[in-house]
């Protein structure tokens, strides 16, 4: 069974997704940093494949990414570094990525690699969901991964019901109209977007993402949705961190207690 | 048949790569430009502006030097003498009246040069809507003139100082900041660019400049069709527009001028059909310059305007199917091509549009063909680089 759809049977509140940028701070952080979000007691990983066009980062991911560019990360250096990385790694793993590196590797060559690796499933935050259809659904079944949409407020009923339709995993929720970014609080608002869209009873879990940070803004995420996705919030202790592994852990532990 | 498919692509290029979080922004303009630009309403503003406003139809003169000294029949197709000073502005004001018909109340736009930011800060101010143009920070140094005349026209003038801080940049935080404004803004993109239905339209508002060359030819010369048209090519707007009516008549030559910077095997270039492959930026499927590893590589040119690692979906296809001609021109003959111009017609053009010029050198023709140059700019903007270079 892929990891994605065994986390969700077993867990239906308060999951947590942690999302890093691959070669950030350095080049070979990546496993490590694994290991030690796992450790803190998350419950999916989320690979940031960075790219230097990302069109719907704020500032934070944005300068994690550029970094890890200058650092030497690729898509085929990830993959050297992934080699293996089940050995220590139980949890989910998602990669996250703009569509033109991958399509530069090669779609059907990525996905053979993922599966190889060990990775369960996919955001790629530029592909359509006809795209995805028409072109990649069967390959991406094929190689067992799950692929995981966005919506926002501004996505409508109907399209969030397609959208439903053709996830697999989890769906998504992005908490604002905007591009990633720690931001303070949640507003009424958002709120009432989180109740219309529990209101309408997805098959799919749902997370939340973008703007959470702490443990007040997964806590009231989660009362709405299956959990919450953090990623800028993170980048930015990893960027302080003065001992990586034990900063993360306690970041981890002081979110989720 | 040269023409987007519904699904917004021009052969294999095209189509909309967007995040969710654009959707409803782009489906709203999918479904609806058409329509209303075809309403007699919509037409009859747009026509009144295009000739009040902007001043067209713009002259298609019969260069007579320069046709001398090249053994052609040269007509130059004076777009410099639009409002503001380039093509651009056919763009805005056609988007413009369309984001009014839409509801918006808010315009967000992106400039390498600033031509395109002060024709949408020029449209703002003319309906009273709050304007916001996004500049890369190297590119709010270097074209001075121009981020002072959009903040006289009461634009916000916000620089983009991630990545290369260029127009690349710019074009993605005005992307991130529609993410963040998806209601009450419309998003002016300044060429023929970025995802579907934007690459059509922009091309569609620009083909006044085609759809005039045909009968201004027919008066001059007694034929609509020219032997060749020559445009210069940064995203490809200037391009697109003297192209539109000819992409299915195959008698008329289409050549499109690139620029090479300091040479195509440089490392200092923005030729992008010699040097890119194909791949996705700002929202379509095209060719554009990237490493092995599919990120987006930083051009050069000389010329503000052609400094774009990519081009239009449109212009990847005719470069794919080999309808148009590509050539490459570098930064140094561009510039000997703007003096050869000022001094031969009286004419100082954008550096942009020196490109188009020096194609002239670049490609064969025979002893009194008609070619019609589309001149997409004028060179007021780009004095400081012509004293920079000094070579007159
Ligand atoms: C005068 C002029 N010509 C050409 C261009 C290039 O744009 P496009 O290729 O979209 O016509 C610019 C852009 O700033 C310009 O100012």
């Amino acid at each position: 069974m892929n990891r994605i759809q065994y986390l969700f049977n077993t867990k239906k509140e308060r999951v947590l997704s942690i999302y890093f940028t691959a070669g950030f701070p350095e080049l070979e952080d990546t496993l490590p940093i694994m290991e030690a979000i796992q450790a803190g007691g998350a419950d999916i990983i989320e690979i940031g494949v960075p790219y230097s066009d990302p069109i719907a980062d704020g500032p934070t991911i944005q300068d994690s990414n550029m970094i890890a560019l200058a650092n030497g990360m690729s898509l085929k250096k990830l993959f050297e570094q992934l080699k293996g990385f089940r050995a220590k790694i139980h949890l989910p793993v998602v990669l996250m990525g703009y569509l033109n590196p991958i399509m530069q590797y090669g779609m059907e060559a990525f996905c053979k690699k993922c599966k190889e690796v060990g990775i369960d499933g996919l955001i790629l935050p530029d592909l359509p969901m006809q795209q995805y259809q028409d072109e990649f659904k069967a390959l991406f079944e094929e190689y067992g991964l799950f692929n995981t949409f966005l919506i926002s407020p501004q996505t409508s009923e109907k399209r969030i019901r397609e959208i439903d339709q053709n996830s697999n995993g989890f769906i998504y929720m992005v908490s604002a109209h905007s591009i990633t970014g720690a931001r303070a609080g949640i507003s009424e608002e958002q709120i009432a977007y989180f109740e219309r869209v529990k209101a309408m009873n997805l098959k799919n879990p749902r997370l939340i993402g973008f703007g959470i940070s702490d443990s007040e803004t997964f806590t009231t995420a989660s009362n709405y949705s299956h959990g919450a996705i953090i990623g800028s919030a993170f980048i930015k202790k990893v960027k302080e961190a003065k001992d990586l592994s034990a900063d993360i852990q306690d970041y981890i532990k002081s979110v989720i207690s | 048949m040269i023409r987007v498919d519904e699904k917004g692509f021009y052969g294999k290029f095209g189509g909309a790569y967007i995040p969710e979080m654009l959707h409803p922004n782009i489906e709203e303009l999918r479904e609806n430009w058409e329509a209303i630009i075809a309403t007699p309403e919509y037409q009859t503003e747009f026509q009144m502006l295009l000739r009040d406003f902007v001043g067209r139809p713009t002259p298609l003169y019969f260069a007579s030097r320069l046709s001398e000294k090249f053994g052609a029949k040269i007509y130059l197709k004076r777009e410099d003498l639009c409002h503001t000073g380039a093509h651009k502005v056919n763009n805005t004001v056609g988007q413009i009246i369309l984001a009014k018909k839409l509801g918006k109340k808010r315009i967000i736009a992106e400039t390498g040069a600033g031509q395109h930011g002060v024709a949408t800060a020029t449209v703002c101010a003319l309906m009273g809507m709050d304007c916001t143009v996004y500049m890369g920070s190297l590119d709010i140094e270097r074209q001075k003139p121009n981020v002072e005349r959009m903040k006289i026209l009461g634009a916000k003038v916000v620089p983009a100082t991630s990545g290369s801080q260029t127009l690349k940049d710019a074009t993605n935080e005005a992307m991130r900041q529609w993410i963040n404004n998806p209601v009450d803004t419309h998003y002016i993109i300044g060429s023929v660019v970025g995802p579907h239905p934007y690459p059509e339209m922009v091309a569609r508002f620009q083909s006044v400049i085609s759809e005039e060359i045909k009968w201004q030819l027919m008066e001059k010369e007694g034929r609509e069709n020219p032997d060749a048209v020559i445009a210069c090519v940064g995203g490809g707007s200037n391009a697109a527009g003297a192209f539109y009516h000819y992409y299915n008549t195959p008698e008329v030559r289409l050549i499109a001028a690139e620029a090479a910077g300091l040479g195509v095997n440089s490392g200092k270039s923005a030729a992008t059909t010699v040097l890119g492959t194909p791949g996705i930026l700002h929202g379509s499927k095209t060719i554009l310059m990237q490493t092995e590893d599919g990120q987006v590589v930083e051009p050069h040119s000389i010329s503000a305007g052609l400094d774009y690692p990519g081009i239009g979906p449109v212009h990847a296809h005719l470069f794919d199917i080999g309808r148009a001609e590509f050539v490459a021109v570098e930064d140094e003959d561009a510039m000997k091509a703007g003096i050869l111009l000022s001094r031969t017609e009286g004419i100082i053009p954008a550096i942009e549009t020196a490109h188009a010029i020096h194609a002239l050198n670049l490609i064969e023709y025979r002893k009194d063909d008609v070619i019609v140059i589309n001149l997409s700019g004028r060179g007021d903007k780009d004095l400081e680089t012509y004293i920079k270079w000094g070579g007159y």
